[in-house]
């Protein structure tokens, strides 16, 4: 009776310490998942908070504000002797033509200084405008027009709402006699903003209005091709050597931790020896994507080398032996049934690489791309930036309107590396074979 | 397929490296100070849109780095053309005459006001360099010795300054800005004092040249943008940047009074703004025969449209010089006189 008690007071207390200790662990289990569950949220917010800032500020980046104005194409002004000639059509003063449809417009009868404050409403690119009309069709010499100009950075902001616009406001970009002229321009209808076509064929420019990204786009195009054509063959070719046909003894031993180790290395580093090797021994021309391209391919190097051997790994060994039973030599073994089969894989590596790449600027700081370069590069020996220096550049302009324009710059930037890592996705779904 | 990849691509580098080699530049190569970049690449557009020459290539290195390239040696591989924010020392002209790079030619290209900025929700400041020196130097007298700086908030310093702690970001060493920083209000009020006066050349300079390094003064490698970040950020800090560039954002920051003087185009111009020095350029002559456009970028920065008082390096923050002087100086740049040290 008494021990009956005793197991049933012990089986009692057994179970009671089971139930609290079980809830303890459903507690820890919990805690667990809502810590979990806290950090993506946490990480998904940043992620909301930083694409968030950089739309905000930077959608306003792909409009651009335009004044309609009517144009007399004087020919006082452009072809004073009537010839006709080509060389006096391209280097009349336009901006005089500028000035002149705004002071007919808005203050006919203006001094010297109102005709600056006049021509400084309108951007520089304006006159080039006219310039590019005119020797286009000279037969609208003697004729007026209604023409859509550019308008100034200034004039821009105040009408994108990102300056302030009541006359006498502290800090305002326009004085109070442009914020007058600009109001009877809107009444008037003679302003719109339309799609800023100019970021998107434009080179770098002081002038924000007139700055564009394409140069750094071909540049980051010509760098990315260079690298692709460098690391890729010599990375696969690595990988499959290592992987398929080097012995396993110290030496090999030592260049795998070797490749590992350079994986991990600050790619200022890659910079300083591509300054050291490429341009002072090579001589190969600063800022060129040919000196870029190479670097970043050096960059890219470890990780694609990895990739393709992880990738030559998951290729079964049984395909191996039935090939080499067949009586295929190593190399048909490797380039007939491996290397087909690991390429999907190499592929997704090599454009992680490459997306890797494409956002470098600390190594190209070294080999003079972090410059300021109008010309469009029209071969890979030509100075140009890359995208993220582009975005470098911009953010420490000290123009206000270039606020706008590094965060378009980012976005376009964002949504090149976001369609590269999607393909790498695709590549990776499409092709991959379970064994 | 991976053999033919690769034989692809080493035709294809080997095609690159002879093209390299073969590639004369034509084009400018400018180097130098992130003061007078904006000034500089504003040319180089315009001059790149007249449409003869291809538009120079702008590098921002800080004054010292566009130096040590400048001076690296003769060739397309070096530069042609260096900005700085201050002149040439002699150590850097030797170095210069050792590499090879004989004639220089030296343009003041307008002056640049150093102002002291803080947001424009913060106090405002009226600070006098004697001030400034105190509330940054590393080493200050007091009751006749040399101490480490005590001063922790501006009212230390002098009762007429807001009760907020001493927080200064300013340009790091690399920067002519820096340079001019401790030339134009650090030493001056330094050596002002008596005590310092009695201490050797060595000892002087090591008493006034220091900034602290206990928090108060913040390093800024990068750009004056990201001086601007930390200062509206928080409006009792006081940023140490260039007037142009207060020029440009005078809607977010706002300017110190330094020595009862508002900085403005007029006084810097005039001189009656103390912290003010001249812009310079430097040209390597022998290159002007090698590389096209070199006389015509000089032109183009030396005529009135450019650097005079109305000229668009004026809409950028650039304080032109008196007329007489830049009809001197242009007239040096078109002939391309040799700086002496």
């Amino acid at each position: 009776m008494t021990e009956m008690a005793q197991t049933t007071a012990a089986a009692t207390r057994t179970a009671e310490t089971v139930a609290a200790r079980l809830g303890r662990r459903y507690a820890a289990e919990r805690r667990f998942r809502a810590l979990g569950l806290a950090s993506i949220l946490m990480s998904v917010a940043f992620l909301a908070i930083l694409l968030g800032t950089i739309v905000q500020k930077g959608w306003t980046g792909f409009m651009q504000t335009q004044i309609a104005l009517e144009v007399s194409f004087d020919p006082q002004v452009i072809d004073p002797d009537g010839g006709r000639d080509p060389l006096t059509l391209d280097t009349a003063d336009y901006a005089d033509l500028v000035r002149n449809a705004m002071a007919a417009r808005l203050a006919p009868d203006a001094d010297r200084n109102a005709r600056r404050d006049l021509s400084s409403m309108v951007s520089t690119m304006a006159a080039d405008q006219l310039r590019r009309m005119v020797t286009g069709n000279p037969a609208l010499i003697g004729t007026k027009a209604t023409v859509w100009l550019l308008a100034s950075d200034k004039l821009d902001m105040v009408s994108k709402g990102q300056a302030p616009r009541q006359p006498g406001a502290v800090g305002n970009v326009l004085n109070d006699r442009q914020l007058a002229w600009l109001g009877a321009l809107e009444e008037a209808g003679q302003t719109r903003k339309t799609f800023n076509t100019t970021f998107f064929t434009a080179g770098d420019s002081r002038a924000p209005e007139q700055a564009g990204i394409w140069g750094a786009v071909v540049g980051s195009f010509f760098s990315l091709a260079i690298t692709l054509l460098v690391s890729f063959p010599l990375g696969v070719a690595t990988a499959v050597y290592l992987e398929e046909f080097a012995p396993t003894n110290r030496w090999t031993d030592l260049i795998e931790v070797n490749i590992n180790n350079l994986a991990a290395v600050p790619s200022v580093v890659f910079g300083l020896l591509g300054l050291a090797v490429f341009l002072n021994v090579f001589h190969l021309p600063r800022s060129s994507p040919v000196a870029g391209g190479l670097v970043l391919a050096l960059i890219c190097l470890p990780t694609i080398i990895i990739a393709g051997r992880a990738a030559l790994k998951a290729v079964p060994p049984s395909i191996r032996q039935a090939a080499a039973g067949l009586g295929a030599s190593p190399l048909q073994i490797v380039s007939h049934h491996v290397l087909p089969l690991a390429m999907p894989g190499m592929l997704t590596g090599t454009i992680l690489g490459m997306a890797r790449a494409l956002g470098e600027t600390a190594p190209l700081l070294m080999i003079g791309m972090v410059a300021f370069i109008v010309d469009i590069p029209k071969s890979p020996l030509d100075p140009s930036a890359v995208l993220p220096v582009q975005i470098y550049l911009w953010a420490g302009s000290s123009e206000r309107a270039f606020v706008e324009k590094t965060s378009a710059a980012i976005m376009v930037l964002l949504l090149f590396l976001v369609s590269m890592n999607m393909v790498a996705i695709i590549l990776r779904k499409k092709f991959e074979r379970r064994w | 397929m991976s053999t033919k990849t690769l034989a692809v691509a080493a035709v294809a580098l080997a095609a690159l490296a002879v093209t390299g080699t073969a590639h004369a530049r034509d084009q400018i190569r400018i180097v130098g100070s992130s003061t007078v970049y904006p000034f500089s690449t504003a040319v180089a557009e315009t001059f790149g849109k007249g449409g003869k020459f291809k538009t120079p290539v702008v590098e921002s290195t800080g004054t010292g780095g566009g130096m040590r390239l400048f001076c690296s040696g003769v060739g397309e591989n070096f530069p042609d053309i260096t900005n700085a924010s201050r002149r040439m020392t002699a150590s850097e002209f030797e170095a210069c005459t050792k590499n090879g790079v004989t004639g220089i030619t030296e343009v003041v290209i307008g002056f640049d006001g150093i102002v002291f900025v803080n947001a424009k929700s913060g106090p405002k400041f009226a600070l006098t360099r004697e001030q400034m020196y105190k509330a940054t130097a590393k080493d200050v007298v007091i009751g006749g010795k040399l101490t480490a700086n005590p001063y922790k908030s501006w009212s230390d310093v002098d009762p007429s300054l807001p009760k907020e702690p001493i927080l200064v970001y300013g340009p790091a060493p690399n920067h002519g800005t820096r340079d001019a920083y401790v030339e134009l209000v650090l030493d001056p009020a330094c050596e002002a004092q008596p005590e310092i006066k009695a201490l050797d050349k060595d000892a002087k300079k090591k008493a006034c040249n220091t900034v602290r390094e206990d928090g108060a003064w913040v390093e800024v490698s990068e750009n004056y943008t990201v001086i601007q970040q930390k200062i509206t950020a928080n409006p009792a800090a006081v940023g140490v940047i260039t007037f142009s560039y207060l020029d440009q954002n005078a809607d977010k920051i706002q300017g110190a009074t330094v020595d009862g003087k508002v900085a403005s185009f007029e006084s810097i111009a005039n001189g009656t703004y103390p912290v003010s020095r001249p812009l310079f350029f430097y040209v390597k002559k022998q290159h002007v025969a090698m590389i096209p456009g070199i006389k015509e970028y000089l032109a183009e920065f030396t005529s009135d449209k450019a650097w005079g008082k109305e000229g668009y390096l004026a809409d950028k923050g650039l304080i032109a010089a008196p007329d007489a002087a830049r009809k001197e100086q242009a007239a040096n740049a078109k002939a391309l006189g040799d700086m002496k040290m």
